[in-house]
C-alpha cells in the first residue's frame, strides 16, 4: 500500500531532510572532514575550497562541528523525546483509567512541575547536579512527558468512557489490554503530532541550555552551543553563528512535515485501505 | 399526475433532479457515484408530501435540495428546483440567501445538535426573521410567543429565555418547529424530527407538527423512515430506494394497496411471528428488590426492582428515556453496584461491583449495545473483536481461534472475508451483526441487549430481531432486552417489565402485560406506538388518560 507515489511533496521533502539528517548524526566521523575540536585555520574564515563553511571562533572547521553537532544534537533529544513519551503517555493513559486517588496525586503534581516555567527549572537541576550527557537526557525527558502526560490524559479520559472500554471491562480486561490495546491505539493520532512538536521542543530546550553553558559541555559540540560560540561574529558580519540555527530551524520544519503525513495516515479508520 | 402542471401552479416543482457526490473507493481512482437519478416532484401549496426510504435512498438529500443545498462534497448536477416558479439552482449565492430562511426552512433531526447552546431560544427563533427584515423584534417574538402557543409549550412567554439545554428534548424539536415557523415561509423541510424521541413524546411533538402546518397552511416536506409515523401527516407519500423513485401516490393507497414488492415489504415490516415461552420454575437470574443510584445516592434511578430471567427465554424491559432501563442493566452487569437489593445468579448471588465477580461470571452475562459503531475498538479487525473473547474467556489461539470466528461469522450470516475488515468498512446492521458475534463467542447464558435495533432502519432492525430469535433457539441463550419499541416486544418477548421512572409498573409474561385491564401507563406506552392507519393519531391524543413524563 505504501507506493511513493502517492506520498505528498511536503512529505518527500520532509523525509529527505530528516533522512539527510539522521544519516549525517550516524555516521558523523566518516563524514567530517576535520576532527572534532581540530583548530585548522584561522579564527573566522570565510568559506572556501578548504572549508566549505568556513571556520568558527577558535578557527576549526565549522562543517566538520556541524556534523559532530548533529549527532550530539539528534542524539540527545531522540532519547529525551523517547524518554518523556514513554513515561507521559503511560503515566497519563493509567491515570485516566485507573482514576481516583491515583489520578488526583499524579495530576497535581504535574501541574506542580508545569507551574515552574521548564527552562528555569532544568537550569537550576542542572547547575546542582553533574553535567553529563544522561543527567540533561533524565532532566529534558521528565520535565517534557509533563506535557505529554497532560495530553495522553485528557485524550484517554475521553476513549474511557467510549462503549467499546466499557465492554472490554466487562468482558474483564485487565488494566494492560485496556491501556494498550483498547486506548493506546485510538489516542496515536494526536499523540503523533504531538510527538513531532515535542521533538523539535527538546532540540530547542537543549540549544537554549547549550547556549546559557548548562547543556553540552565544551569540546563537544551541539547547534546551540556553536550559535553562543560564534554570536559575537555576526557583529562583524559573520555568519558562523547563523548556520547552526538555519540547521535546527530545518530540521524543526522537516521533523514536522513526516509528522504531519504520519498523522494523516494513523487518522484512517479504515485500515489505510481508503481515503475517508 | 406531477409533469403537466406550469410552475406557477405548484409551490415547488422538481424536475428530473440528479445530486452526484465523488467517492475515494479503496485502491481505486476516486469516482462519480450518483445519488439521487431523475427524481421529480410537484408540492401545491399547504399540502405535506412524505418522504420515506432507508438510510442511502437519498430522502434527505432531494430534501435538502429544495434548499438549494448539498451536504459535504455533494453536488446538484442536473435538472430544476423551481420554488414559487423561480429556479433557485440558477438564482446564485444572493437568491438563496433570500429563499432559505424566509421561503424554505428546515427542521433537523436532531435538534439538541441544531441549536446553539450558548444562544437562547427567542434570539435563534426570531433571527431568520430580523435578518430578512419581515419585521421588527417585537412583532417577531409576538409571532413566536403565539407559535409556541400552538405547539403547546409550556410557559410559552418565558420559555424563550431558556436555554437549549434547559428544556426537554421534545420540546426543543417543537421549538425548532417553531423557529421554522416564525419568518412564515411557504414551504418546510423536516428531516426526521420525531426519530431520536420516545414514542410518548413523539406523539406530542407529532401532534404539534400536525396542527402548526393546517393552521399556518405552510406546505411541507416530511422525511422519515417510519411509514406509521408519515401516515399520519402527510397527504402524499413518495417511496424511495438508492436514490430512485419507487412509488408515488396518495397516503391511503400507498400503506393500503401498494403496488410496488418494495413498499410491500415496508409496510409489513414489523410481522415477526414468535411463540411465547411459558417462564420455567426456575430462573436463572434473579434481580431482587435493587435499588441503585447515580451520584453516592443522591439520584436514586432504581427503586426496589425485582424481575426474574429463565434460560433461553427473553424478558423485555419497556420504558421511555429515563425510566431506569439502562441503569437496571448496569446493575445487572457491575457497572453500578446497587445500594441495596442483590442479583442471583444460578442460584448463588452475584457480586455487586464488576472488579469481584470471576471471569466465569463475566462470560455469562455480554452485553450488546445501542450504538454498534462506538461499541467496537475502530483500531481493531472484525477478526480481532470477535476473536478476542474466544481468546480471554476459552484460551484459544491461532487456526483453531480463526475457525471459531468463521463459524460465528457465518452463525451471523456474514461470510468469512469480513476477518479483515475494520468497523468503519461494515454498514450499520453488520455492525451491530458483529457485536451480537462477540457476545456470542462467549458462549453466554445471557446476552444484555440494550436498545440494539433503535439506531437501524426498519428492514435491518427487522433481520437483527429474526437473527436474534434463531440464535436463541440454537445456543438456548437467554436475552434481556431493553427497549421503547413496543412493537420489537412484541415481537420478541416472553415476559415484559414495564418501567416507569425507576419503579416496574407492570411485569408478567406477554399475555398477561399486554392483556387489559391496562394501569395507566402501560396504556399510555401502547397507544402512543404509530399505527399504520390514518387518523390514528387523532384518535390516540383524544384516548390518552396521563401525560408522558418527557412532556
Amino acid at each position: 500500500m505504501l507506493s511513493l507515489t502517492r506520498i505528498p511533496l511536503g512529505a518527500v521533502i520532509g523525509l529527505i531532510f530528516t533522512t539527510l539528517f539522521l544519516l549525517t548524526a550516524i555516521f558523523a566521523p566518516l563524514i567530517a572532514p576535520y576532527g572534532l575540536g581540530e583548530i585548522v585555520g584561522q579564527v573566522w574564515e570565510p568559506s572556501s575550497a578548504n572549508f566549505l563553511l568556513g571556520t568558527d571562533n577558535l578557527g576549526r572547521d565549522l562543517l566538520s562541528r556541524m556534523i559532530y553537532g548533529a549527532r550530539t544534537t539528534i542524539f540527545i533529544a531522540v532519547l529525551a523525546t523517547a524518554l518523556s513519551f514513554s513515561l507521559g503517555s503511560i503515566l497519563g493513559f493509567t491515570a485516566a483509567v485507573v482514576g481516583g486517588w491515583f489520578d488526583m496525586i499524579m495530576s497535581r503534581f504535574v501541574d506542580l512541575l508545569m507551574a515552574i516555567p521548564t527552562l528555569i527549572f532544568a537550569l537550576v537541576v542542572l547547575s546542582v547536579l553533574p553535567t553529563n550527557i544522561f543527567v540533561l537526557i533524565m532532566v529534558m525527558g521528565i520535565l517534557d512527558s509533563t506535557r505529554v502526560y497532560r495530553l495522553s490524559r485528557a485524550v484517554a479520559v475521553d476513549i474511557n468512557v467510549m462503549d467499546f472500554v466499557e465492554a472490554a471491562k466487562l468482558r474483564g480486561e485487565g488494566r494492560r489490554w485496556i491501556i494498550f490495546r483498547e486506548i493506546l491505539p485510538n489516542a496515536l493520532s494526536p499523540l503523533v503530532s504531538e510527538l513531532g512538536l515535542r521533538f523539535i521542543y527538546s532540540v530547542l530546550l537543549l540549544s537554549a541550555l547549550s547556549f546559557l553553558g548548562l547543556g553540552v559541555q565544551p569540546p563537544a559540540a551541539d547547534w546551540g552551543g556553536m550559535v553562543k560560540e560564534n554570536k559575537d561574529g555576526i557583529v562583524f558580519g559573520i555568519p558562523a553563528a547563523l548556520i547552526p540555527a538555519a540547521a535546527i530551524a530545518a530540521l524543526a520544519i522537516s521533523v514536522n512535515l513526516v509528522a504531519d503525513w504520519v498523522l494523516n495516515r494513523t487518522t484512517d479508520l479504515k485500515g489505510g485501505r481508503g481515503n475517508g | 399526475m406531477a409533469n403537466l402542471a406550469t410552475p406557477s401552479d405548484n409551490l415547488l416543482d422538481i424536475r428530473n433532479l440528479r445530486i452526484e457526490a465523488k467517492v475515494y473507493p479503496p485502491g481505486e481512482e476516486p469516482r462519480n457515484i450518483t445519488l439521487v437519478h431523475d427524481v421529480s416532484l410537484t408540492l401545491k401549496k399547504g399540502k405535506v408530501l412524505g418522504l420515506i426510504g432507508e438510510s442511502g435512498a437519498g430522502k434527505s438529500t432531494i430534501g435538502l435540495s429544495s434548499l438549494g443545498y448539498g451536504r459535504g462534497g455533494v453536488r446538484i448536477t442536473g435538472g430544476q428546483v423551481f420554488i414559487n416558479g423561480r429556479d433557485i439552482l440558477t438564482s446564485g449565492k444572493s437568491g438563496i440567501r433570500k429563499l432559505r430562511g424566509r421561503e424554505v426552512c428546515y427542521v433537523a433531526q436532531s435538534a439538541a445538535a441544531a441549536f446553539n447552546p450558548a444562544h437562547r431560544l427567542m434570539d435563534q427563533v426570531v433571527e431568520a426573521s430580523l435578518l430578512h427584515g419581515t419585521g421588527t423584534r417585537a412583532q417577531a417574538e409576538k409571532r413566536a410567543v403565539a407559535l409556541f402557543k400552538k405547539l403547546s409549550l409550556p410557559d410559552p412567554e418565558n420559555i424563550g429565555k431558556r436555554f437549549p439545554h434547559q428544556v426537554s428534548g421534545g420540546q426543543l424539536q417543537r421549538v425548532m418547529t417553531a423557529m421554522a415557523l416564525c419568518s412564515e415561509p411557504d414551504l418546510i423541510v423536516f428531516d426526521e424530527p420525531t426519530t431520536a424521541l420516545d414514542v410518548t413524546t413523539q406523539i406530542d411533538v407529532l401532534a404539534a407538527i400536525k396542527d402548526a402546518i393546517r393552521d399556518t397552511g405552510v406546505a411541507a416536506l416530511y422525511i422519515t423512515h417510519d411509514l406509521a409515523v408519515v401516515a399520519q401527516v402527510s397527504d402524499e407519500i413518495m417511496v424511495l430506494r438508492h436514490g430512485r423513485l419507487v412509488e408515488w401516490g396518495g397516503t391511503r393507497q400507498i400503506i393500503k394497496e401498494p403496488r410496488q414488492e418494495y413498499t410491500n415489504q415496508l409496510v409489513s415490516v414489523h410481522e415477526i411471528t414468535h411463540e411465547e415461552q411459558k417462564p420455567g420454575t426456575t430462573p436463572f437470574l434473579s434481580v431482587k428488590n435493587v435499588t441503585a443510584a447515580y451520584g453516592g445516592g443522591a439520584v436514586k434511578v432504581l427503586k426496589n426492582v425485582s424481575v426474574d430471567i429463565y434460560p433461553g427465554q427473553t424478558l423485555a424491559v419497556v420504558g421511555e428515556s429515563g425510566s431506569g432501563k439502562s441503569t437496571l442493566a448496569r446493575a445487572v452487569t457491575g457497572l453500578l453496584p446497587p445500594l441495596e437489593g442483590n442479583v442471583t445468579f444460578a442460584g448463588r448471588p452475584l457480586a455487586n461491583r464488576l472488579a469481584d465477580r470471576t471471569k466465569d461470571d463475566l462470560r455469562q452475562l455480554q452485553m450488546i449495545y445501542q450504538m454498534a459503531d462506538v461499541a467496537m475498538n475502530p483500531r481493531q479487525t472484525v477478526g480481532t473483536i470477535i476473536g478476542r473473547p474466544l481468546e480471554f474467556y476459552f484460551g484459544m489461539r491461532g487456526k483453531q481461534r480463526d475457525a471459531r470466528v468463521a463459524e460465528l461469522l457465518d452463525k451471523i450470516e456474514m461470510g468469512k472475508g469480513f476477518i479483515d475488515r475494520y468497523p468503519a468498512e461494515l454498514s450499520g446492521g453488520q455492525k451491530q451483526r458483529v457485536c451480537i458475534a462477540r457476545a456470542l463467542a462467549a458462549k453466554p447464558k445471557l446476552i444484555i441487549c440494550d436498545e440494539v435495533t433503535s439506531a437501524l432502519d426498519p428492514l435491518v432492525a427487522h433481520g437483527i430481531l429474526e437473527l436474534l430469535l434463531e440464535l436463541q433457539k440454537e445456543e438456548q441463550v437467554a436475552y434481556l432486552f431493553i427497549t421503547h419499541d413496543l412493537a420489537t416486544v412484541k415481537s420478541i418477548a416472553d415476559s415484559i417489565a414495564v418501567m416507569y421512572r425507576g419503579e416496574v409498573v407492570r411485569y408478567g409474561s406477554k399475555s398477561e402485560v399486554l392483556k387489559p385491564p391496562f394501569d395507566a401507563y402501560t396504556e399510555l406506552l401502547l397507544s402512543s406506538v404509530p399505527e399504520m392507519e390514518i387518523g390514528w393519531l387523532e384518535k390516540a391524543i383524544k384516548g390518552r388518560r396521563m401525560e408522558s413524563a418527557g412532556n
